[in-house]
This record gives structure tokens, C-alpha cells and sequence, in this order.
């Protein structure tokens, strides 16, 4: 069975310094994988990589099969990846519902219109808004961003790349510094999420990590030091000796 | 629809804003009013009128690029030099009809603004910001060095125009030249209006906002903003050609580093981003000129550039900024 | 082919003391825009400031050059400290928008100024004697300003290196350029920091103006005949880099002066095409950090 992402060889230096070694990585249709690791490790560089960001100093990345190694960012978009970032990367002067509805626009392809479709247009708002419900920030939909407190501020990051109706979702590090009624919100969204989806999430949170994932893989330096169940990854003595300093999140 | 289907509320306010948000404003019939009243009042500056909806037209192309897209350039000039050198060669090599001059131009500056846009959009910060003075200065040279066509440092002259579909001749009272420009004006609105409200215009607004975002949600951002400043630049070829058509002379500071900064600081004391700053930092800006900078220019520059610094400083969002500040006020008051 | 050479020889020659001015002026705008990230294109200002200075106390004073030249990197440092701790400073947390719009006005301004005091005409440079007429060198003869030009350029910026690589103030700028937030984090106060490189950059700026004031002639609008020229150089070199312009000095000076001289037609053309072109291979600059 073809994964839905998979990275071969993957490798990134910044001169001397390595921050991917050689990581081949897969991710099947409907899975729920974590990526820990120390701080530092390299988890949301490895993200950048596979978002196109950041170009790889060698190795591939497949996208259903497909090579997009050399594909921009936007294209492997288009191709079914969506993610969130580790600090909140949104549209601050625009409303919550803009935000939502830039993204849902550039999926269904409208996003360049120059013409108003206006019947295109009252969909996308009309999807944009039942996201903002489900993710319960519907009352604040006309509120510009960056009137919202942090942790609502993340529900409309994570409600942005759903937007996207992604195959593959990358969360990178999404509860953290939110406080406990969104995160609950956030934990309650990610168990949710549609079965056939990927799912990615780099977390530090271990509890989030044990009850979401199930398949972990651990990022040191760079490297894959072990992937598995969670069972397997408790009872690695590797990963206990990583995290004998690191207990919780730092 | 995996996520999300339609929203149980059908009509939820928000969304409604959302969508009736292009719809038209009786305020925006103001400026319209405006200009058809001052033919009937000021009878004697028509020729001021005119000039200053060309120069309205040129900051609106400017506010296109630089307020929407956030890209900042002092080359916009060039743009609307190569439209009125290529409406007002037309003229003198022959080709009389105003219409289709005026298109030309457009066109032409348009071209010229995809080729440099593909060029320079691969930079970004200080790099592009040279890089536009590098292509205004590269252009004025040009056009100097070109003189047997452009007349050189003397300017272009001798640019005869036939009457507008061959019954509206222009008057030397610049009668049919006020109507011709404003009517040029209003279509350029009324495509720049349609323009920043489609989804192509919010996409601009996003890049400026946050272009990180805009590659994460698979927007192919150096596409549209080449899009948009081809756009930009024809609109300014088009006003360029209206000059060179209603003044019949092209002087060669038309692509000048000086023009850039003028349409520029216009832009600033209206308001960026907002469609409607050009409409009120044209007018404000070249009538303080008419009136004050005859008088004496060192005097006006010195002005301009203080009001310059203290705009930056004090009233950042220019005139139409400190309406909503004062409106704010207001509300706030009332309540 | 003895004519060849000659051109090359003069060509060179020319182009080096020309790009040394260039350096000397544009070496303070990289440092600045890299250590601040501000847009500074007022930079060309204190320049022609230095010019002005210098000439003034030449030609209505009777002082002696060297005099002159060090008075008026005294007089525009100052002032520059003045300007940035109350306007510049301001900034910095700006949008590079109101940066640009800010200089533009500082320029204007600068303009106005210089057309008042001095009018519009370029001043007169008169040379001091001892720099007059050429110098014979081999079989050829050059004249004597430029190469006395070409030798006190080099020694200051054999200076100016050494003080970047090896004083304490020099170890602190290239930190603070390197890594704002670290350097802060290590107690560098980067806010006297910023002055006093803004300082140190205009005062050189000031000298470059005056030193040059042969090549580059003093008149009220220098700072704009000339910016497209300072931004290149320090595009071209790469941001925040001291050694970078050097080299794109050498390469705008030398292929200007070469443009200029072997196809007059389009020379400057040809100066535009090729920063485009060397830009879009290296975006960062030959020098800079992408």
C-alpha cells in the first residue's frame, strides 16, 4: 500500500551543522503518529521539509507516491498537505472568518477569481463559518485576529488547515501555551478528525502523546532513534535515557 | 466536505458581512459628485482637473500594488513614463485616435511591468526596493539616450490628437480633456474596486499580512503578485498616456525617481490601502502644489518632505486615518 | 595594442578611485542595515553633508584640507548621533514602509536645505595644491588627486577592518549583526550600539563625501543622483557585511567606469542589467547571508 507521505534519505545541513540525517519516515492513510524528541531535535525542521519550506540537501519526499522533492510549497498543498505552525502564523489584521475563508478559497481554487463568483463566494464564507463553529470560535468570526487571546488565536491556526481538507495534517506542537478550555477543545478536534486523514503531531505533552498516537517516532538530533507503538517507545531504555533530563514539557 | 458542511445558522450574521462587504456605499458616490460639480464651479481650472484625475488614477494604480500587496517601490514612475511615451510616439508617428492610444499605452506599460515584475519579484526588502529605483533610472536613461523618439531632454512634442469618437474635440479650455480623464478615471475605479474585493484582491491582502501563511494554504504567491503589478503598472501606463494625450508633451522627468516619490506621498496622506487614499492625497497634494510650489519649490519641498516625517510618525494611516481615529472618538462617545 | 592597454590602465585606474569612494560612503549603510534592518536610504545625505562641509570651510575659510575633511566628520557624526536618538530610533519597530517613507522625507528635506544655503549649482572643489597635476608613473601619467585618492582610501579601509576585527567595538558589531537577540542576551546594549555605528557609519560617510567630492560632485540633489548606486553596491555586497561592498565597489566602480567610457550609448544601462542579473544568481548579495 502506497503511504500517503513518506521521506527517503533525508538530509539537511546548514554548513557544518546537520539538522536531518537521513530520515526515511512513513506515514499510512488514517494514521496517528507523533514525533518527539528533545528540544532542538530537529522535529519542526523535518516539518519544514516536508512542507517545502526548507529544501533538503538530499533524499525525497513522496506525496501519495509522487516525488515533490522539488516541488514549491504550494503545490504540495494542492496535493493534500496541510499544517499548522509551532508559533501562530496568521492574518492579524483580518478577521477571524477572512483568515478561514482565505484558505478554504485557495482550496476550492477561487483563490485567484478576479471576477466575483458570488455564489462561490457566500459558499466558501458559509464552510469557513461551520469551521469556526465546530472549533467553538464562531462568536468572535467578524473580531479581527489579533483582538483574540493566544490560545483562541491557535483554534483559528488548527481551523485554517482544516480549511484545507488536507490528506495529510501536520501539527506541530498545537496545545502548547494554550490554556486548558481551548486545549481541551484542540485534544477533543484531533480525536475527531476524519478516520482517512494522516495525522502528524510533534508534541512534548506526554499524555496528548499516549492518548493520541499510534505510532511514535523519536527524533534525536537529527536522526530516528526508534519508532513504534507507544507500548514499544515506554519501554525503550534509548528513549528514557533522551528524556531522563527532559521530564513534562520544558 | 470532510470537516465541515454547512452551517446550521444559514444566515449567520458574519457571514452575511462577509459577502455584502463589496456592496456600494452611497458615500462612495462622493468623489463622483464632487467632480461633476467642480466643472460647473471652478470653470477656470479644468485644466488642474484633469491633472489631477490623471495623478488620481496613477496613486490608485500605485495603492493596488504597495497597499494591497504590500509591496513597496519607487519605480512607479517608469510605468507611467513608458504609457505616456507610448501614447504620445503614437500621436507624433501618426496614429491620431485617442482611444486606442490610451490602450497602447496601457498595454505597453503593462508588458514592460510583467517582464520587470518576473525580473524583481524574486527579491524582496531593500534588494527589490533598488531594484525598482534601479529600473526607473534605467528607463529615464533610456529615454534620454532614445531622443530622436522621445524628444530627449527637451521632451516629446507635437502630439496632436484627434477628437474623442471624432466629434469631442479638445478645447484649449481642457473641457472634453476633464471629461476624458474623468471618465478614464471612473472605469479604472470601477475595475480596481472589483479587483481588491474578488478573491484575487483578498489574496493580496493576505500575502502582505502574513506570505508565510499565503505558501502554507497553496497560494502561488509570486504569480499573483507578478498578476498584480502587471495590473498596477498598466493602470499607471494608462493614466501616463492620458497625460501625455490632454498636455500634448511628454517631459522626460515622467519616469523619474522625483514622480515616484510625488505619487508615493500622495498615496501617504490619503491613506494606503484603503482605495480611497488616491482620491483624497491627489487632489490635496496637487493643489497644495498649484499653489504653493510656483511660489517657491525649495520651499515646497522642504514642506513636504517635514509633512512627510511627521505623517510617519504621528498619522500613519494619512487623512483617511485620522477619520477613522476621529470616528472611533466618536462611537466611542456616543456610547 | 599599446593603446589597448593604455585604456585598460586608465580604465582601471579611474574606476578604482571611483569605487573607493563608493565604498567609503556605502561600508556604513550595510553595517546599519544589517545591524538595524533599517531601510536607510537617507544614508546618501550625510554624505553630501560631508561634502558640503569640507568644501565650505575650503573655499570660504581657507582651511587646509586634511582639516576640513576631519572637521566635517566631526560636525556630521554629531549631528547623525542627534537625528538617530530622536528620529531614527523611532523606527526601528516600524514597517519598512514608514522606514522608506521616513528617509524619503529626511531627503527632501536635505534637498531643500542644500538648494537654500549653498543653491542649486555644484560646488566648486578647489584642490589643494600639493594635489594638483599628475604623477608620473612608468610611462604614464596620472593625475595626482585620484591616486592620492586610491592610497588614503586603502589605508582607511585597512583601518576600518582592522577595527572590525579586532577592537572590542568591532567584535560587538559584527555579534550584534549576526544575532541581534544573542548579542543582547550577552549584555551588548544594542541601543548605543545602534548609535554609535549609525554615528561611525555617517561620519565615514561624511569623509567619503568630502574625499570625493572630485568625483562625485557636491550639489543639493547627491543624495539621490547617487543612492541607486550606494543601494547596489551594498546589495551587490550583501547586507550587514564589511567586506562584501568592498568587492562590489570594485566591480560597479570598474564596470561602470568601463561602460561608460568603451560604449557611452548605453553605459549606465549596462550597470542595471548586470546588478538585475547578479542578483537574481545570488539574491543575498555576493556576500550575504540568504
Amino acid at each position: 500500500m502506497t503511504a500517503v507521505l513518506e521521506t527517503r534519505g533525508l538530509n539537511k545541513s546548514f554548513g557544518a551543522l546537520q539538522v536531518a540525517q537521513d530520515i526515511d519516515f512513513r506515514l499510512e492513510a488514517g494514521a496517528r503518529h507523533a514525533l518527539i524528541g528533545p528540544n532542538g531535535a530537529g522535529k519542526t525542521t523535518f516539518v519544514n521539509l516536508i512542507t517545502g519550506r526548507l529544501r533538503p540537501s538530499s533524499g525525497q519526499i513522496l506525496l501519495s507516491g509522487e516525488d515533490v522533492t522539488h516541488l514549491p510549497q504550494e503545490a504540495r498543498v494542492k496535493r493534500g498537505l496541510g499544517r499548522t505552525f509551532q508559533i501562530n502564523q496568521l492574518f492579524k489584521g483580518l478577521s477571524v472568518l477572512e483568515n478561514v475563508a482565505l484558505a478554504v478559497a485557495e482550496r476550492d481554487g477561487v483563490g485567484g477569481d478576479m471576477l466575483r463568483v458570488a455564489g462561490a463566494r457566500r459558499a466558501v464564507a458559509e464552510e469557513a463559518y461551520a469551521l469556526l463553529e465546530r472549533l467553538r470560535i464562531a462568536d468572535d468570526a467578524l473580531k479581527p485576529v489579533r483582538e483574540l487571546p493566544y490560545g483562541r488565536q491557535r483554534l483559528v491556526e488548527i481551523a485554517i488547515a482544516l480549511g484545507l481538507n488536507p490528506k495529510v495534517l501536520l501539527l506541530d506542537e498545537p496545545a502548547a501555551g494554550v490554556p486548558s478550555t481551548e486545549s481541551a477543545i484542540i485534544l477533543e478536534l484531533i480525536e475527531e478528525l476524519p478516520p482517512d486523514i494522516a495525522v502528524l503531531i510533534i508534541e512534548h505533552d506526554m499524555d496528548l502523546v499516549f492518548r493520541f498516537a499510534r505510532r511514535i517516532t523519536v527524533l534525536v538530533q537529527g536522526a530516528v532513534l526508534v519508532e513504534g507503538t507507544p507500548g514499544e517507545i515506554a519501554a525503550d531504555a534509548r528513549v528514557r535515557e533522551v528524556y531522563l533530563g527532559e521530564r513534562g514539557h520544558v | 466536505m470532510i470537516l465541515s458542511g454547512k452551517s446550521s445558522l444559514k444566515n449567520a450574521p458574519a457571514v452575511e458581512a462577509l459577502v455584502r462587504r463589496h456592496r456600494l456605499r452611497p458615500i462612495e458616490l462622493l468623489p463622483w459628485a464632487i467632480a461633476v460639480a467642480a466643472y460647473f464651479l471652478f470653470p477656470g481650472y479644468l485644466a488642474l482637473g484633469s491633472q489631477i484625475f490623471i495623478m488620481v488614477l496613477f496613486a490608485l494604480s500605485l495603492d493596488l500594488i504597495l497597499g494591497y500587496a504590500g509591496i513597496i517601490t519607487l519605480g512607479h514612475a517608469a510605468f507611467f513614463g513608458v504609457g505616456a511615451y507610448t501614447a504620445g510616439i503614437l500621436a507624433v508617428q501618426g496614429w491620431h485616435e485617442p482611444i486606442s492610444g490610451l490602450i497602447a499605452a496601457g498595454i505597453v506599460a503593462a508588458i514592460v511591468g510583467l517582464v520587470s515584475g518576473l525580473v524583481i519579484l524574486r527579491t524582496h526588502g531593500l534588494t527589490l526596493l533598488m531594484l525598482t529605483l534601479a529600473i526607473v533610472f534605467m528607463l529615464n536613461e533610456a529615454a534620454n539616450k532614445a531622443g530622436f523618439i522621445t524628444g530627449g531632454a527637451d521632451g516629446l512634442q507635437g502630439i496632436a490628437i484627434d477628437p474623442i469618437f471624432g466629434t469631442f474635440r479638445f478645447d484649449m479650455f481642457s473641457r472634453t480633456a476633464y471629461w476624458y480623464a474623468l471618465a478614464v478615471l471612473f472605469l479604472g475605479w470601477a475595475f480596481v474596486r472589483l479587483l481588491v474585493h474578488s478573491p484575487f484582491g483578498r489574496s493580496l491582502t493576505g500575502i502582505r499580512e502574513n506570505v508565510a501563511r499565503m505558501h502554507a494554504i497553496g497560494t502561488p504567491v509570486r504569480r499573483r503578485l507578478v498578476t498584480a503589478y502587471t495590473i498596477s503598472a498598466g493602470l499607471a501606463g494608462v493614466a501616463g498616456g492620458l497625460l501625455a494625450q490632454t498636455t500634448e508633451f511628454v517631459a522626460l522627468n515622467v519616469i523619474s525617481f522625483e514622480l515616484s516619490g510625488a505619487v508615493l506621498i500622495m498615496l501617504i496622506f490619503g491613506g494606503v490601502g484603503r482605495l480611497y487614499g488616491a482620491f483624497i492625497g491627489a487632489p490635496v497634494y496637487m493643489i497644495a502644489e498649484d499653489e504653493l510650489a510656483k511660489a517657491d519649490p525649495v520651499y515646497w519641498l522642504f514642506w513636504i518632505g517635514l509633512i512627510l516625517i511627521l505623517i510617519v510618525m504621528f498619522a500613519r494611516g494619512g487623512i483617511l486615518g485620522l477619520i477613522d481615529q476621529a470616528l472611533h472618538q466618536i462611537r466611542r462617545r456616543r456610547k | 595594442m599599446d593603446a589597448v592597454i593604455a585604456a585598460i590602465v586608465s580604465i582601471l585606474f579611474h574606476g578604482t578611485a571611483y569605487a573607493m569612494i563608493l565604498y567609503i560612503v556605502s561600508v556604513g549603510l550595510s553595517v546599519t542595515m544589517g545591524l538595524m534592518g533599517f531601510a536607510n536610504l537617507a544614508h546618501g545625505v550625510f554624505a553630501m553633508a560631508g561634502g558640503y562641509v569640507t568644501v565650505t570651510l575650503m573655499n570660504d575659510y581657507g582651511v587646509p584640507f586634511a582639516l576640513s575633511l576631519l572637521v566635517a566628520c566631526l560636525v556630521v557624526g554629531l549631528a547623525s548621533i542627534v537625528i538617530e536618538r530622536v528620529l531614527y530610533a523611532r523606527l526601528y519597530a516600524a514597517s519598512e514602509l514608514e522606514q522608506v517613507l521616513f528617509t524619503i522625507g529626511l531627503i527632501f528635506m536635505a534637498i531643500a536645505a542644500a538648494k537654500f544655503v549653498w543653491g542649486p549649482f555644484a560646488q566648486r572643489f578647489a584642490m589643494p595644491e600639493a594635489l594638483q597635476g599628475q604623477i608620473e608613473l612608468g610611462t604614464r601619467s596620472f593625475p595626482a588627486y585620484r591616486a592620492f585618492l586610491i592610497v588614503v582610501s586603502i589605508a582607511i579601509i585597512l583601518g576600518l577592518w582592522l577595527g572590525i576585527e579586532r577592537t572590542n567595538l568591532g567584535a560587538r558589531i559584527r555579534a550584534a549583526v549576526d544575532n541581534r537577540r544573542m548579542a543582547q542576551s550577552l549584555g551588548i546594549n544594542t541601543g548605543r550600539l545602534f548609535t554609535l555605528t549609525f554615528a561611525l557609519g555617517s561620519a565615514l560617510a561624511a569623509l567619503g563625501g568630502g574625499l570625493g567630492a572630485e568625483i562625485l560632485a557636491i550639489n543639493p540633489t547627491y543624495a539621490i543622483e547617487h543612492l541607486v548606486y550606494f543601494l547596489i553596491v551594498v546589495s551587490v555586497g550583501g547586507l550587514g557585511s564589511v567586506r562584501g561592498p568592498f568587492v562590489a565597489a570594485l566591480l560597479i566602480g570598474i564596470g561602470d567606469t568601463a561602460c561608460k567610457y568603451l560604449v557611452p550609448e548605453i553605459g549606465a544601462f549596462f550597470i542595471y542589467a548586470a546588478t538585475m542579473a547578479l542578483l537574481l544568481w545570488r539574491p543575498a548579495g555576493l556576500f550575504g547571508r540568504a
